[in-house]
C-alpha cells in the first residue's frame, strides 16, 4: 500500500500555522510579562496559562462553540485555532524565559544610548534571545505536530487512509526538530 | 552640574557634582550602583529630585520621570555591556541613530581614532583584547554627546595592566572634557588618584564628603575610618593635655601613650586613636623595662607582603615593617606567640571623633 504523503504535509502545514499564530500572540505577551510590573500582571499571567490547565475537551468545546463549528465537525481552521491556543502557554513560558535571560545591562545600555523600548527590543533583546526563542518555537511546533495525528484521527477525516508506516517520516520530522532545538539550547551564548 | 537628592528603600543621599571626577566610595551594597542607576533612569527611586544642567530628570513630588533615552547620561556599566552581536564600529554607531549618515560616520571615525580602536572596529567585542573592550565602552558612552558620565567601576577582572589602562582612560576623559563624571569606585586608590571630590557612602547614607586626601587624613568617625581601610583603631580616653609642651596623654585599655597636643579636646574626652600600620616600629622584647610609648604585645602572625612584612599582634595591633628589619627574625622558630615591643611614635598618633 503506497504511503499517503498528504497526511504528513497536512500535519506540517497545520503545526506550522498553529505555531505561527501562537507566536504572534506569545511574543508581545511575553514582552509585556517579562519586564512590565503593572497592576493586573498576575491576572494576565494566570489567564495566559489557563489553556494548559483546562481539560482539553472543555477547551475544545468552548472554542468550537465560539467559532460556530458546533455540532462538532472537523474543520481545518478550527483545528489550527485550537492547537494555537493550546500551544500558547507552552510557547509563552519559553519565550518569556528567553527574553528574561537577556542580561538587562545590555537593554539598559541601549536605553541609556538613546534607544526607545521598541528599538531596544528589535536591535538588542531579539538578536540576543533568538537562539532560545527558536528552541522554544521548535518545541511548540513538535508538540502541535504530534497532536495533529490524534485530532485528525478522532475527527475521522483520515480514517482508512492511515498507513502505520507513515509514523516513520513523522517521527523523523519530530526528531529533526528536537535535535535542532537541543543544538540551539546548548550553543555557546556570546559573552 | 548635577544635583541629586534621592530617597528610596535603604538609600537617602543628597549631593552636587560639577566638572571633574566625583567618586562614590563605600562597601558593596552601600548604594553606589543604585545611585548611578537612578540618575540614568534605570531604576525609579521612591522620592527625591535629580537636576542635570537645569533640566529636571526626576522629581518624585511633581511626578517627573524622564525615560533613560532622554536623560543624556553616558553610562559605563560594570561589565562593559558592549552589544555582543555587533561589531565595535556598530556599537559606536548605535547612539547616533538620529544623526545624518555622513556626520554619524565622521563621529564614529573620530572616536575610533581618539581611543585607538581602528583595528578593533570591524570585530565583535569577544574578539578584541580586554583593553580595547574597556576603551570601546568608554568611547560608546561618550559618543552621544552626554552631559554627564556615569561610571560603575568593575569590582573584579582588572589585572594590573588593565587597571593601569583603566586609570589612564579615565584620566584622559577627565582632562579632555569638562563633563561631570560620577564614579562608583571600588577602592580608595582609584578615588585618590582620579577624583577631585569623594563621597563616602555607608548603608545608603553619605558619611563624609570632600577632597579624597582630606577624607583619608581626617575621617569623621570610626565607621568612616573602617570603610577607608584604616587599621589600628583603639578607643581611648584623654587623661592629660599640656598645650605648653605640645603633649597629651592617652589611656587605652591596658596602657597609656604620650601623644601630641590635641586642640579642641578636653581632659576626660573619649576618642578613637588611630595609627597607620607603617608608622609603628616593632622589635622582639628582650625582657627589659619598656621605654615610654613602647607596648609589649604578643605576635600572632607575620605575613609577607610585596614591600613589607605585616605583623599582627594580640589586641588588634597591626604593624608593617620593612623586610630588611624583619630579616633577623625570619627564621626564628619562636617568633610567633612571643612578646614583641611595639613603639607608637607620638607624632604618628591621630585622634578621631567620639566612640
Amino acid at each position: 500500500m503506497p504511503l499517503d504523503w498528504s497526511l504528513l504535509w497536512l500535519s506540517l502545514r497545520y503545526a506550522g500555522l498553529a505555531t505561527l499564530f501562537s507566536m504572534l500572540a506569545a511574543l508581545p505577551l511575553a514582552r509585556l510579562l517579562a519586564h512590565r510590573r503593572f497592576p493586573g500582571y498576575e491576572l494576565l499571567d494566570a489567564a495566559a496559562t489557563l489553556p494548559a490547565v483546562l481539560p482539553p475537551a472543555v477547551l475544545i468545546y468552548y472554542l468550537l462553540a465560539a467559532l460556530g463549528s458546533w455540532p462538532l465537525q472537523f474543520s481545518w481552521h478550527a483545528a489550527v485555532a485550537v492547537s494555537a491556543i493550546y500551544t500558547l502557554p507552552l510557547l509563552l513560558r519559553s519565550v518569556r524565559a528567553s527574553l528574561e535571560a537577556v542580561d538587562t545591562s545590555f537593554e539598559n545600555a541601549a536605553r541609556g544610548l538613546g534607544a526607545g523600548e521598541w528599538r531596544t527590543f528589535r536591535l538588542v533583546t531579539l538578536p540576543l534571545a533568538w537562539r532560545a526563542l527558536l528552541a522554544g518555537v521548535l518545541t511548540a511546533f513538535v508538540r502541535a505536530f504530534a497532536d495533529f495525528g490524534t485530532t485528525a484521527m478522532l475527527a475521522g477525516d483520515v480514517g482508512g487512509n492511515v498507513n502505520v508506516w507513515l509514523f516513520l517520516p513523522i517521527a523523523a520530522v519530530a526528531l529533526g526538530a528536537l535535535y535542532l532545538r537541543n543544538r540551539l539550547r546548548h550553543a555557546r551564548v556570546p559573552a | 552640574m548635577i544635583q541629586v537628592r534621592l530617597a528610596s528603600h535603604g538609600v537617602d543621599v543628597e549631593f552636587q557634582a560639577g566638572p571633574g571626577i566625583t567618586a562614590l566610595f563605600g562597601a558593596a551594597g552601600a548604594g553606589k550602583t543604585f545611585t548611578l542607576d537612578a540618575i540614568a533612569g534605570f531604576v525609579t527611586p521612591v522620592g527625591g529630585r535629580i537636576i542635570l544642567d537645569d533640566e529636571i530628570l526626576f522629581d518624585g513630588a511633581a511626578h517627573v520621570n524622564l525615560p533613560p533615552r532622554r536623560r543624556h547620561c553616558g553610562y559605563v556599566a560594570r561589565h562593559w555591556a558592549l552589544f555582543p552581536h555587533m561589531s565595535v564600529h556598530d556599537n559606536l554607531l548605535f547612539p547616533l541613530a538620529a544623526v545624518p549618515r555622513r556626520e554619524r560616520h565622521r563621529q564614529v571615525k573620530e572616536m575610533l581614532d581618539r581611543f585607538a580602536l581602528q583595528d578593533a572596529a570591524p570585530r565583535r567585542p569577544r574578539d578584541i583584547s580586554p583593553a580595547e573592550r574597556l576603551r570601546a565602552t568608554v568611547a560608546r558612552a561618550l559618543i552621544g554627546d552626554p552631559k554627564l558620565l556615569l561610571v560603575d567601576e568593575p569590582a573584579a577582572g582588572l589585572d594590573i595592566a588593565l587597571r593601569a589602562e583603566w586609570l589612564r582612560v579615565l584620566r584622559l576623559v577627565r582632562d579632555e572634557t569638562s563633563l561631570p563624571i560620577l564614579l562608583a569606585a571600588r577602592d580608595v586608590e582609584t578615588c585618590f588618584e582620579l577624583a577631585g571630590h569623594m563621597l563616602l557612602l555607608d548603608a545608603g547614607r553619605i558619611l563624609q564628603s570632600g577632597p579624597p586626601r582630606k577624607v583619608l587624613d581626617q575621617p569623621v568617625g570610626v565607621e568612616a575610618a573602617r570603610l577607608l581601610g584604616i587599621r589600628n583603631l583603639f578607643p581611648a580616653e584623654i587623661v592629660a593635655l599640656d598645650p605648653g609642651r605640645n603633649t597629651s596623654r592617652l589611656r587605652l585599655e591596658n596602657f597609656e601613650l604620650n601623644g601630641p597636643y590635641l586642640p579642641g579636646r578636653l581632659r576626660g574626652d573619649r576618642v578613637w586613636l588611630c595609627v597607620e600600620p607603617g608608622q609603628l616600629h616593632a622589635v622582639p622584647h628582650d625582657g627589659s623595662k619598656p621605654p615610654p610609648n613602647h607596648i609589649p604585645a604578643l605576635l600572632e602572625r607575620a605575613s609577607e607582603m610585596p614591600r613589607a612584612v605585616r605583623l599582627e599582634f594580640a589586641g588588634g595591633i597591626v604593624a608593617e615593617i620593612a623586610r630588611r628589619d624583619f630579616e633577623p627574625n625570619r627564621d626564628n622558630p619562636n617568633r610567633d606567640n612571643k612578646e614583641w615591643l611595639v613603639e607608637f611614635p607620638p607624632h604618628a598618633l591621630r585622634v578621631l571623633g567620639c566612640p
